[in-house]
């Protein structure tokens, strides 16, 4: 499906028109600025098309959620932004948010109830799992994955914040793969690094970059995919990979990139 | 002569009582120390979680032979207990074995089962020296963890001779006992063969009653003085897990992990200032005397219980990225800190008639530094891993936030951070109106 086929309507235009979407997509500040992950949002855009759910984006009335503030520190102007986003989500009465972002999935969840923001958070790997489940969407035929080997890696916001270890890993099967998983997973999974604000500053001197630490055991594995759930992961990964000089031989992808291309969309 | 060792018994079982009740009312206040916060919420989840956790010891079987041969001295422990409860009982009342006729055959099969597991736990502390001392299990040395150093080194291998001592005079303690059943001595009533203690009679053999008693009664003092010496240590110890692992874990949070703790005494004024109708118009704003965390005293309660619960596993550490990368940051070290600051300001409390003097110090700067702060990636690997619920995390982030909202002390890359996230609501510095130029080329 080419990009420019796609519906991809905003709160404002819905409410002009007195709709309301079944969901929101909460696309994250990642998802619209960074260069990589705006293939990921176009990507998850692609198979709500595909699907055909009633969504609609905030376009430019989201804000970030406040995350890498509060973890660095910054009470202030975390609340200021949640306050501000719950304002507007609010305002359309939004009921269902879906995020492809394990932090803005976390702060939206977990933490905008005590601000005033009540709302059923999804993360897209649980809504991609359940458009599996109900046939929504499948593979049709073998896919371009068999015999492939692709690891996982949890993202700490998903996994042991929120204790999400299988919706991702249902999507991956469905990809006809082998699953391969690396030394540290689930509940002992290794960060990426990037998290509590390190994604924003200089990691502080050590022998070691935590993202080389994690890459080395993903290389390990023998895999030729990196299946990721996170913006943050995702370059955390890529630039291990760099590091590496295995971005050639090694792929990190996103689980809607990764439905998208064994489902040809 | 048995009036002699009641009166000696007493002295010594009131003294130990005595210390334990002085250094648990001084624990308990320096707790009290910490900031009020509600976690007496839903009590049927906590009690279950206290069942699952520290009663069944679940977190300690993900790693099954340590969680095992752990098992052994936590159940060895507990049930031990039983038969302390009638050496007590004889010490004060001068009798011998008191429960023996009460119980029947039941006593010898009884004292057999507590020696299976006496047994047990000798053969379990053996082992755990084994991994400190010969395999140097990486998370317990002190040549790799700067935090573990002197004191908590010396801890550490105290408590397990101690433990090995202990399970010895039980032992040899019963096997004397036997003995002089064998001979007919006259106080010592026959039960029957000893399950364990049976084997050392052997050791016995040629030792005439006088030399028998004498052995017998060292044994018996030993462990129940060194009992009652373990109890009075504990407290001083990072062994106190024993008796706080339960509260601990009944106490600990029940929101997902990822939740961070609100603060809801900054939201009027951020309101104000957004021009939002504030929660409570009206009322004044109740403005804490500080945000965030400088001292133990400006944490919650439950990050000091979680100090004095720490036994030091170092599991944490072990699965901290920052760590393992050689950064500074050890979330073991976070917890002893806090517990070396509370023991500071327990000894300040005690020389200064009950009240905390200021001694300049604070728990941010003199003894956790910023760089350990910093590399803090809130991964939650350390409050995954700790079997008892301790949460070094939320510590961490009260750190962080008095260091910013407080000191604006942040690293420059994380004060563009903020800018943008004010200025741009993003953390770079793109255009808000950028922000949907993703789907410029969408049919809408």
């Amino acid at each position: 499906m080419p990009d420019t086929e796609l519906m991809i309507p905003t709160m404002a235009e819905m409410a002009a028109k007195n709709e309301s979407p079944e969901v929101l997509f909460w696309v994250g500040c990642a998802g619209s600025f960074d260069d990589r992950y705006k293939k990921v949002t176009l990507a998850f855009t692609k198979i709500l098309n595909k699907v055909g759910v009633r969504f609609a984006v905030l376009g430019t009335e989201e804000s970030c959620t406040g995350d890498p503030a509060r973890r660095a520190g910054n009470e202030f102007t975390f609340q200021m932004l949640a306050l501000g986003n719950i304002q507007v989500l609010n305002m359309y009465g939004v009921k269902k948010i879906v995020t492809a972002c394990p932090h803005c999935f976390n702060t939206l969840k977990n933490e905008y109830p005590a601000l005033g923001g009540h709302y059923e958070v999804i993360h897209h790997s649980t809504y991609l799992q359940q458009l599996i489940d109900d046939g929504k969407i499948g593979l049709q035929g073998g896919g371009s994955f068999k015999g492939q080997k692709i690891t996982y890696h949890d993202s700490c916001y998903l996994g042991r914040a929120n204790d999400i270890y299988e919706a991702p890993r249902q999507v991956l099967e469905t990809l006809d793969a082998e699953l391969v998983e690396m030394k540290r997973c689930k509940t002992k999974g290794l960060c990426c690094g990037a998290g509590g604000g390190q994604m924003f500053k200089e990691p502080e001197t050590g022998k070691k970059d935590v993202n080389i630490e994690r890459v080395e055991e993903a290389i390990a594995t023998g895999a030729t995919t990196i299946a990721v759930a996170c913006p943050f992961c995702m370059v955390m990964m890529s630039d291990g990979l760099k590091n590496k000089e295995k971005e050639d031989s090694i792929r990190v992808y996103d689980l809607a990139e990764l439905l998208v291309q064994a489902n040809e969309l | 002569m048995v009036l002699a060792q009641q009166i000696l018994f007493l002295a010594i079982f009131g003294t130990a009582c005595w210390l334990i009740y002085q250094r648990v009312t001084l624990i308990s206040r320096t707790i009290r120390l910490g900031k009020a916060e509600d976690r007496l919420d839903q009590p049927s989840r906590r009690l279950s979680t206290m069942l699952r956790i520290a009663f069944g010891q679940k977190k300690m079987f993900d790693r099954p032979v340590v969680g095992l041969l752990h098992f052994v001295v936590y159940a060895g422990f507990l049930l031990i207990n039983i038969e302390v409860l009638e050496i007590v009982l004889d010490g004060l009342l001068g009798k011998h074995r008191i429960l023996a006729p009460l119980l029947g055959g039941f006593y010898t099969v009884l004292i057999g089962f507590f020696e299976i597991l006496a047994l047990g736990v000798l053969l379990a502390c053996l082992l755990f020296l084994v991994r400190r001392w010969i395999l140097k299990v990486d998370r317990l040395q002190a040549s790799r963890h700067r935090e573990m150093n002197g004191w908590p080194e010396l801890d550490a291998s105290v408590i397990l001779i101690l433990e090995i001592v202990l399970m010895i005079a039980i032992l040899s303690m019963n096997g004397a006992d036997l003995a002089l059943q064998r001979l007919g001595s006259s106080h010592y009533t026959p039960t029957g063969p000893f399950l364990i203690s049976q084997a050392l009679l052997p050791i016995f053999t040629n030792w005439n009653e006088a030399n028998l008693i004498l052995f017998e009664r060292i044994a018996w003092w030993l462990h129940i003085v060194g009992i009652l010496g373990f109890a009075v240590y504990v407290t001083y110890s990072k062994h106190l897990h024993i008796a706080l692992a339960f509260p601990n874990t009944y106490f600990a949070k029940l929101t997902p992990m990822g939740t961070m703790q609100n603060m809801p005494e900054i939201t009027g004024e951020v309101q104000a200032m957004l021009g939002l109708p504030t929660d409570n118009p009206g009322q004044a704003a109740v403005v804490p005397d500080r945000f965030g965390a400088k001292d133990v005293s400006d944490l919650s309660w439950k990050s000091l219980m979680d100090a004095y619960s720490c036994t030091e596993c170092g599991r944490c550490t072990s699965a901290c990225p920052a760590n393992m990368t050689g950064k500074l940051l050890s979330p073991r070290k976070i917890m002893m800190d806090t517990r070396d600051r509370l023991e500071d300001l327990g000894r300040n409390m005690q020389q200064n008639g009950g009240k905390v003097v200021d001694d300049g110090k604070s728990l941010l700067g003199d003894y956790i530094l910023d760089e350990e702060l910093l590399a803090c990636t809130s991964c939650n690997a350390c409050v995954q891993e700790c079997p008892i619920l301790i949460n070094p995390l939320d510590i961490i982030l009260q750190l962080r936030r008095y260091r910013v909202m407080e000191e604006a002390q942040a690293p420059a890359s994380w004060n563009a951070m903020f800018q943008n996230l004010e200025t741009n609501q993003a953390p770079w510095k793109f255009s808000p109106a950028d922000r949907f130029n993703w789907a410029s080329g969408r049919s809408s």
